[in-house]
């Protein structure tokens, strides 16, 4: 059977999800957005209801949902702010998944229980201005001095940057690219201004410099050498991810322009009464039913153990072209409503754009998708 | 300290009710179902007065085998344990409080807390009803309480103010909204919810005393409504497009 249905558990977090959305974050996404900046509060509400441990184990202080609960989240959150879901992202997903599925045991029980309570933020750092697509080509290195590593280097692009507590920090060293724990307060280890963005404006993105910064050999995460393939398997989960934040914002759009459809007047009645608008509406609903159904089905690989890095890498694909394609259309049908700040319609729109560059870009994307159908000979489906 | 919550499942308060085709009961398809909101501020009133002086909260409700998920939300929250006095038969208000008060008067619980209503019938009878039949004191519509010993300080809304009772414990209080601020479930304890027992009791047969003889719609022209303009009508008025009219 190709089981369909959620559990009593996952839908109770729906609820209570969408519950804190719609009464504490939907009122303040344009604030976070103009300000840009999460609230302190906001951040501190979330890490108490355990949404940042969510799909981690319960012997790491998470709640053991896996990541079918943190789609669920990443959806709901992201009909409200696509700021604040970007911002659990790179702590929840990409960062806290560096140590949680690269580290060592020892390495998972002094870093899980802070990061999945949210007492620490983590962050990502792979991306360096020569290696963005080609994130093999960075260039900060790791040198070996007794019990410490040194690193020297930058890095770019890294959401969450100015405010994390925890780095997972990708650097080369004799035997490849290896990555580390960097903390907060370790000498020579500063954060960049946050860049000024066109969307997802809330969460914070800036350099990070190390200047002979020295890590203790413990703070290693995994094998000397054995950072890339961590890195993309933590990018893996983090274009899964990604794909449910699409949804959730996918469904907002959809909500919102049916609404303003049925109530906004013109010759004389609804322009929902159009065919032309009514298209558009279909053509939404048509992405979100794919989308929705590829996010759970590649949402439950991953729980098996069986996802692969295609199927990641589909469903990232499918679902930023596919919101880039609703906010286009949600536009068209809220028209000079939709252009105007007054409505959330241009806020989403600036914020969908990312989604076809950040995690690697689409173009990445399909390069990892054709390697797959290559390899296998065209068929990676049932 | 043993504390009694009683809860029902009502339509969400957004769903568009239809009638279903005996004319007698709604139309229970495509309706999604809720924790009655007046039962959540009981709920969280049971639950701060257990975390301040320890003791058990226990939820009971009577319906439907399907009733049993908001028994499940009430233990993500904070309920210890849950009782599920099941009927699948429509039943009245006097059914449900003497199945709660057969309930209570085995369990005798220091205080029994609920909705001031259901949202869903919004008859304000189970209170009144539980309180003949145990025989406790009762404070209906309560926005405030303190706590003294073994004494309740209620405050509740009364036409144009409010009106204070003591009352002594075991006793009966129905929440109205304002009473507290009802929290989020927390995701770990969603998780534990599963692990919480729920005992399942069979209702007997019962003959109503009340008797629905039909149900409909309200008539398109008997939506005319007229309010005033201070704030609390505009309120008002976007309540009514929201909930009543469900425009948006
Ligand atoms: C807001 C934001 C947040 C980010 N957060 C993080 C983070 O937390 N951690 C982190 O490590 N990184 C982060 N990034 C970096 C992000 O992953 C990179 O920007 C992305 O991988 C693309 O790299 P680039 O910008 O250098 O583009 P480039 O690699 O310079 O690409 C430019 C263009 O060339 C195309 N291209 C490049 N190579 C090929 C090829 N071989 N074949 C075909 N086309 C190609 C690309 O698709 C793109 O269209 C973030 C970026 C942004 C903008």
């Amino acid at each position: 059977m190709f089981e369909l249905t959620f559990t009593e558990e996952q839908q109770m977090l729906r609820e209570m999800v969408r519950d804190f959305t719609t009464n504490e974050l939907k009122p303040l996404a344009a604030q976070i957005d103009e300000k840009e900046a999460i609230p302190d509060h906001i951040i501190k509400k979330i890490a108490e209801l355990g949404i940042f441990g969510a799909a981690f184990p319960v012997e790491y202080g998470g709640s053991g949902f896996g990541e079918i609960g943190y789609c669920i989240i990443q959806e709901e959150i992201s009909k409200g702010c696509m700021s604040t879901a970007t911002m659990i992202g790179a702590h929840a997903s990409i960062g806290s998944n560096s140590i949680y599925l690269g580290g060592s045991e020892e390495l998972k029980q002094r870093f899980m229980p802070a990061l999945a309570a949210g007492e620490k933020i983590a962050a990502f750092g792979l991306t360096e201005q020569g290696a963005g697509s080609d994130a093999f080509n960075l260039k900060t290195h790791a040198e070996q001095d007794g019990d410490y590593w040194v690193i020297n280097g930058e890095k770019q692009w890294i959401t969450n940057g100015p405010i994390a507590d925890v780095v997972a920090v990708y650097a080369r060293t004799k035997k490849g690219i290896t990555a580390f724990v960097v903390e907060k307060g370790m000498e020579g280890f500063s954060a960049g201004a946050p860049e000024k963005k066109m969307g997802i404006r809330g969460s914070k993105t800036s350099t990070l410099k190390f200047e002979n910064v020295r890590v203790p050999k413990e703070n290693m995460i995994g094998k000397e050498g054995y950072g890339f393939p961590i890195a993309m398997k933590v990018l893996n989960a983090g274009r899964l991810g990604l794909g449910a934040a699409c949804l959730g914002s996918m469904k907002e759009l959809l909500a919102l322009s049916t609404e303003y459809a049925k109530n906004r007047y013109q010759f004389d009645e609804p322009i929902a009464n159009f065919q032309a608008v009514q298209f558009m509406l279909s053509e939404i609903a048509v992405m979100i039913y794919n989308l929705e159904s590829i996010v759970y089905r590649t949402a439950t690989l991953y729980d098996l153990g069986k996802m692969t890095q295609a199927q990641a890498g589909m469903v990232k694909f499918y679902a930023s072209e596919s919101i880039d394609r609703t906010v286009d259309l949600s536009m068209q049908i809220f028209a000079g409503m939709g252009y105007s700040r007054e409505m959330p319609i241009e806020r989403f729109y600036r914020d969908a754009r990312i989604n076809r560059i950040f995690e690697g870009t689409n173009e990445i994307q399909k390069i990892v998708i054709a390697k797959d159908i290559l390899r296998h000979k065209g068929s990676i489906f049932f | 300290m043993n504390i009694l919550v009683a809860v029902s499942r009502v339509p969400d308060t957004t769903t568009k009710i239809l009638v279903g085709s005996d004319g007698k009961f709604i139309d229970t398809n495509n309706v999604k179902f809720i924790l009655n909101p007046y039962d959540e501020y009981a709920l969280e009133e049971a639950i701060r007065l257990k975390e301040k002086n320890g003791g058990k909260v226990i939820a009971i409700t009577v319906g439907p085998a399907t009733a049993q998920d908001i028994l499940r939300n009430a233990l993500a929250v904070g309920a210890d344990e849950a009782v599920h006095i099941k009927s699948e038969q429509n039943f009245d208000s006097f059914f449900v409080a003497s199945q709660i008060a057969e309930y209570a008067s085995k369990m005798k619980p220091d205080i029994i807390f609920m909705g001031k209503q259901s949202i869903d019938f919004d008859s304000l009878q189970v209170p009144s009803i539980l309180s003949d039949i145990l025989d406790l004191p009762l404070a209906t519509i309560v926005t405030k309480l303190n706590y003294e010993g073994n004494m309740v300080k209620a405050e509740r809304e009364i036409e144009g103010g409010k009106e204070v009772l003591s009352l002594q414990m075991p006793c009966i209080i129905s929440a109205q909204k304002g009473l507290n601020e009802p929290r989020y479930p927390k995701l770990p304890d969603i998780m534990k919810a599963k692990k919480k027992p729920i005992e399942e009791i069979d209702a007997p047969n019962y003959e109503n005393n009340i008797e629905i003889i039909g149900m409909e719609l309200p008539s398109r022209s008997r939506l005319n409504k007229i309010v005033g303009d201070t704030d609390e009508d505009i309120k008002e008025i976007v309540r009514m497009l929201h909930e009543d009219a469900k425009i948006f």
